[in-house]
């Protein structure tokens, strides 16, 4: 390989390379060598009694399995470093394949992994499309230790979006939140500082991290969006914490919202 | 000396791997917040042995917490790095196809230059000429700014350099792209980047290196061929620690933490229900 720079086609390759390289491809939004001509349905996994898994395991080599097993891994960490949630489709497209029949105990082996090495766990968040993300099994500490960057910025960000949501009855539309952000200084067209376009943040990248859920509003024109909490939202705080940052903002106990306080309570 | 694995490593590897890098003294702040918080056994100044126990784990999934060294102030920093990766291939799944050809781009400049750094005009020049697909100045500018955010680059003045991050991460890539272009400094014998070089020799080091090596002489000579040293020597004492106010987070924990930042607290004030 020395003095040889690999040509792009090549890059897009291979045993590691291969799952590496879908993000790219889904933004150039043209297929490549590597996702068409896949015939086989990779969202169906064939269900398997135990002894077929044993008998399919030993199909297969030790080294073969824990090849998979490692790239399974570096795939989930890849994807949610960016907070992107993980497709069960895209895991058997782009790491497990053909070793399709051995499915179930090449993620059990790696979710093992994942807990002994990282700490961290898959969490399914839409059981109907089978889409997970990874979250810590590790105790949480109280937030006296934060980094001081953008991605602390879009999360107070984001934590202002949930309350007012939260606040207004777990929905709220869209120019009622931006009116809210305008009063922050923080407006849909305006580039701001932090933030950039806080639109496409707000829009986009939120929604796609299942932060948010933004759904048209039907038959208004111009269109109307509501906002509305995301699955991760959910599992990664709850309106009882979310009731509680707002009472410290505003100074009084979380009960004199009589009806979110309630409804907070409920909800554990 | 096989450690047993525990939370206290689990959490470290956690904040690590968010981070990307860590300068050597928030990894150790990072190891002492870990123990404490875990309530594992705090043993001071043994960060390494720390984090060998976490590469004993991290090895079979050709991954690594490597110590480098940064060009600039010549301190050390940990990051996490991927091995199985011999290219860029680590880079290829966050960004596009015409962004990663910008970016090789961008090295070449970088490594053939004198000084390590290539200006933003020659980059920009450079994004007009991609094979893949053509950018714009505008979209060009603002990929650069994610490969800094990303800690792939670094910026000084306009000009751009590869980040430390980077530095670690693909220096077996680099060494073997560019056999006879890329540097390696005579002192510690990794790629180097930004180096000051003999005129006579070529002979050529780090700049925390340079002041290394030259402390204790009066009239810097060349290692090799001992020719007056043309250059000032960077004096090691200058460079301010701005790492002291950082602090460490929760990478998987309770967004609501987040809020007591000052940052947003200032700002969430402001809210009215």
């Amino acid at each position: 390989m020395a003095g040889r720079r690999l040509p792009a086609a090549e890059i897009w390759g291979r045993f590691n390379g291969c799952w590496r390289h879908w993000m790219s491809q889904r933004k150039r939004s043209r297929g490549s060598g590597l996702t068409q001509g896949d015939d086989e349905d990779f969202s169906v996994v064939p269900t398997q009694s135990p002894s077929q898994v044993q008998r399919n395991l030993e199909s297969r080599s030790q080294e073969e399995i824990n090849r998979k097993v490692t790239e399974l891994v570096q795939f989930l960490l890849v994807k949610d470093q960016k907070k992107i949630p993980i497709k069960r489709v895209d895991i058997l497209k782009k790491v497990i394949r053909e070793y399709k029949d051995v499915y179930s105990e090449i993620v059990n082996r790696a979710g093992r992994t994942l807990q002994q090495v990282f700490g961290l766990q898959m969490v399914e968040i839409d059981t109907k499309h089978h889409i997970y993300i990874l979250t810590s099994t590790l105790p949480r500490v109280e937030g006296e230790n934060l980094k001081q960057d953008i991605q602390t910025a879009k999360l107070g960000l984001l934590i202002v979006i949930l309350s007012f949501i939260f606040m207004k009855g777990n929905s709220a539309k869209d120019s009622a939140v931006w009116e809210f952000l305008r009063r922050l200084r923080v407006h849909p067209g305006e580039k701001h500082e932090v933030f950039g376009d806080v639109k496409k943040l707000v829009m986009e990248e939120f929604v796609r991290q299942k932060y948010l859920e933004i759904t048209p509003i039907p038959l208004t024109d111009p269109p109307e969006f509501n906002f509305q909490w995301g699955p991760r939202a959910a599992k990664e705080t709850s309106k009882k914490d979310i009731l509680s940052f707002v009472a410290k903002m505003q100074k009084k106990e979380p009960s004199f919202w009589i009806s979110q306080y309630n409804e907070a309570k409920a909800n554990t | 000396m096989a450690a047993q694995m525990s939370d206290a490593h689990r959490r470290f590897l956690q904040v690590l791997m968010s981070h990307g890098i860590m300068e050597g003294a928030e990894a150790r702040k990072l190891h002492r917040c870990c123990c404490e918080i875990s309530k594992a056994y705090y043993a001071q100044d043994k960060l390494d042995d720390f984090v060998s126990t976490i590469n004993n784990q991290l090895q079979p999934l050709f991954m690594q917490i490597r110590k480098g060294m940064s060009e600039v102030d010549g301190r050390t920093h940990y990051a996490l790095v991927n091995m199985a990766e011999t290219e860029i291939t680590k880079m290829a799944s966050d960004y596009a196809e015409n962004e990663l050809e910008l970016f090789r781009k961008t090295m070449d400049l970088i490594i053939l230059s004198e000084n390590g750094f290539a200006s933003s005009t020659d980059i920009l020049n450079s994004a007009d000429q991609l094979k893949t697909k053509k950018m714009k100045k505008k979209e060009a500018e603002q990929v650069l700014k994610i490969f800094v955010d990303d800690k792939w680059l670094s910026e000084r003045n306009g000009e751009y350099t590869l980040h430390t991050r980077c530095i670690m991460e693909m220096e077996q890539y680099i060494l073997s792209t560019y056999p006879d272009i890329a540097k390696k400094c005579n002192i510690c014998h990794s790629l180097a980047i930004q180096s000051q070089a003999c005129e006579t020799c070529g002979t050529g080091m780090h700049l925390p290196c340079v002041g290394k090596y030259f402390k204790t002489q009066s009239r810097p000579r060349c290692p090799q061929c001992n020719d007056f040293w043309p250059y000032e020597i960077p004096d090691r004492s200058r460079i301010d620690s701005q790492s002291s106010s950082r602090r460490i987070i929760e990478p998987y924990g309770d967004p609501t933490d987040a809020l007591y930042k000052e940052v947003i607290l200032e700002t969430a004030t402001k809210m009215k229900w």
